[in-house]
């Protein structure tokens, strides 16, 4: 049962092979005998699983028949869920259990998926390898001595492990696709705007979106159709219908042009990652597709423009946690300013103080041109990069990450070589435009991702794309050992 | 420009971060690290581009001026560090 898709357990679910609280009891099973390998999960929410279980058999039961009823999911621990703890991850939300759910929760709940549990992640998001959740690293299931990449690493590692099939991520530099990568999963970074942000706690407001990981582009389609669409509590949500993504998948790929920027396949990148790629390439273009090559020129300013917008946003959106309304307060304080020093100092972790402090700095008075106005010329010219090159090619192809995942502990103790490794992603994001990565092949028995890029609004040309492939190729089939 | 240790302070009282005496030289170079990364910036030529802050280049939705929220004051406060009679307690702010 474990091993089937999201498309599969629809089927199997309509041909009462099982029921919901069946599917639900062997993989909650899973969880408890498989994760103390992985440390995927935050929360396991067992009873409330169970009863959301029982309660899409009883739909299912009285005529209903979604795709995604009675369907096995979890959630990254960043949205907000009535009544359960929400911990971003960080020791500052100890205890915070959310008054209500985020739409993204609610509408998949409305769907009749059931949720899980909560899965552990970077603390508040930032990371690229899942090492600075309070609650401890998450390891990679296709080597536990490696990270699964981050910030939504507990959402690749469960899926990748077969502890649920799909989950929710987020990505503001590249977290979801960059996990998927590193695991042999699929994950979609949908457009700016495309799924609500409301519940969602905020890293970097002007970069962070929600979306799918899954096992296949199929399921990744089925849980975005869910997830998207105007929220008028999202105040950066866009009001445009959202596109039938499954009648998107079968589309032929007659006449695709795809275009390889030579930024993606320059130094840095680990020549057998740059094989896997073009090997794909070669596959796609067997399918219909035709490739160019083409150049974003300013892709190499991201990284520094990034590291200036997001932490940036961040120390704006972090100063809520005050040690006053909600979360960790510190012992004994002495006066307000002791309690929010100690409340926030004790509170959050290394990397988020930094990443604070960093964005406190580029604000302070006097430095705002030189840092937050500077990077935000350079996020125009690197969107400007991407329109030039949207009006020769119908979709951007490249490696995910420039490497296969790494071992835990080997960057965390420089900030700075983990920034390096989200150099293909967080373009995407400056941008605005939806990213999805698919399994590509392995290297040394490692997972590795081949990135698609598409204008504003076409998550479904990028879902149709990595199907077609899908249809083509057995890598996201396989299964790490032991899981 | 290299930070030192007093701009560290300095920027950990704004953000309201109390730092460890023991965190501040390590923080300090760390600092100092992720801003030489980010001063690769400056070369860049930049004249003449127009910021851009939203992706999508849209401006903030309005709607009408009319209450939508209802009182969630108990939830809220359910979830608070220490309350007393509706209000959140903070230490004595006046003497």
């Amino acid at each position: 049962m474990h091993q089937l898709t999201l498309a599969e357990i629809a089927r199997a679910l309509a041909a009462k092979q099982f029921s919901a609280e069946e599917l639900s009891r062997e993989l909650l099973g899973r969880i408890r005998q498989l994760d103390p390998q992985l440390n995927s999960f935050i929360t396991v929410t067992e009873e409330q699983a169970l009863e959301q279980a029982r309660a899409a058999d009883a739909r299912r039961a009285s005529g209903e028949n979604g795709a995604l009823l009675g369907a096995p999911i979890a959630h990254k621990d960043l949205f907000c869920t009535r009544g359960v703890l929400t911990s971003c991850a960080s020791k500052i939300l100890t205890g915070f259990k959310a008054p209500y759910d985020a739409t993204v929760v609610e509408k998949l709940a409305a769907a009749g998926t059931v949720t899980l549990g909560k899965l552990n992640m970077d603390e508040f998001a930032m990371g690229s390898a899942n090492e600075s959740s309070h609650y401890g690293p998450v390891k990679n299931p296709w080597d536990t001595s490696r990270v699964p990449g981050g910030s939504s690493g507990g959402s690749a590692a469960a899926v990748a492990a077969r502890l649920i099939p799909a989950a929710t991520g987020t990505d503001t530099g590249g977290s979801i696709r960059q996990p998927a990568a590193l695991t042999n999963l699929t994950g979609l970074k949908p457009t700016y705007g495309r799924v609500s942000r409301w519940g969602m706690i905020a890293y970097a407001s002007s970069l962070d979106q929600g979306g799918p990981i899954a096992r296949t582009a199929e399921d990744c389609a089925l849980l975005l159709g869910a997830m998207a669409g105007f929220d008028p509590k999202d105040s950066t949500s866009v009001d445009q219908p959202v596109d039938d993504y499954l009648a998107a998948l079968n589309q032929p790929l007659t006449g695709l042009r795809i275009g390889l920027p030579k930024e993606y396949f320059g130094n840095g990148l680990d020549s057998r990652i740059a094989e896997r790629v073009l090997a794909v390439v070669e596959e796609l273009k067997k399918l219909g597709a035709s490739v160019k090559d083409i150049s974003l020129p300013n892709m190499k300013h991201a990284i520094p423009a990034y590291y200036v917008i997001a932490p940036a946003e961040a120390s704006s959106n972090l100063s809520r946690f005050d040690g006053v309304r909600f979360g960790y307060r510190c012992e004994n304080p002495q006066n307000l300013e002791d309690l929010y020093k100690r409340s926030r100092g004790e509170g959050f972790g290394a990397e988020v103080k930094r990443r604070i402090m960093v964005g406190t700095y580029a604000l302070s008075a006097g430095y705002y041109d030189a840092y937050y106005l500077k990077a935000q010329k350079i996020r125009r010219l690197i969107k400007n990069d991407f329109l030039a090159a949207f009006g020769e090619v119908d979709l951007i192809l490249g490696p995910t990450t420039p490497n296969p995942a790494w071992k835990l502990g080997e960057k965390a103790n420089d900030p700075v070589s983990a920034y390096l490794e989200d150099i293909y992603t967080i373009t995407a994001n400056l941008a605005g435009i939806p990213g999805l990565s698919m399994p590509a092949g392995f290297v040394d028995g490692l997972p590795v991702g081949v990135q698609l890029l598409a204008p504003y609004f076409q998550e479904g040309r990028l879902l149709n794309v990595a199907h077609q492939y899908q249809q083509v190729s057995d890598w996201h089939t396989r299964t790490p050992t032991g899981f | 420009m290299a930070l030192e240790r007093s701009d560290v302070e300095k920027i950990a009282h704004l953000a309201r971060l109390g730092l460890g005496e023991s965190e501040i030289p390590q923080t300090t170079e760390t600092l100092n690290n992720i801003l030489g990364l980010i001063d690769a910036m400056q070369a860049v030529n930049t004249d003449g581009i127009e910021p851009l802050a939203h992706p999508l280049e849209t401006t903030q939705r309005l709607r009408a001026d009319v209450v939508t929220e209802e009182n969630h004051r108990d939830e809220y406060q359910a979830i608070a560090p220490a309350v007393e009679n509706g209000l959140y307690l903070v230490p004595k702010v006046i003497e």
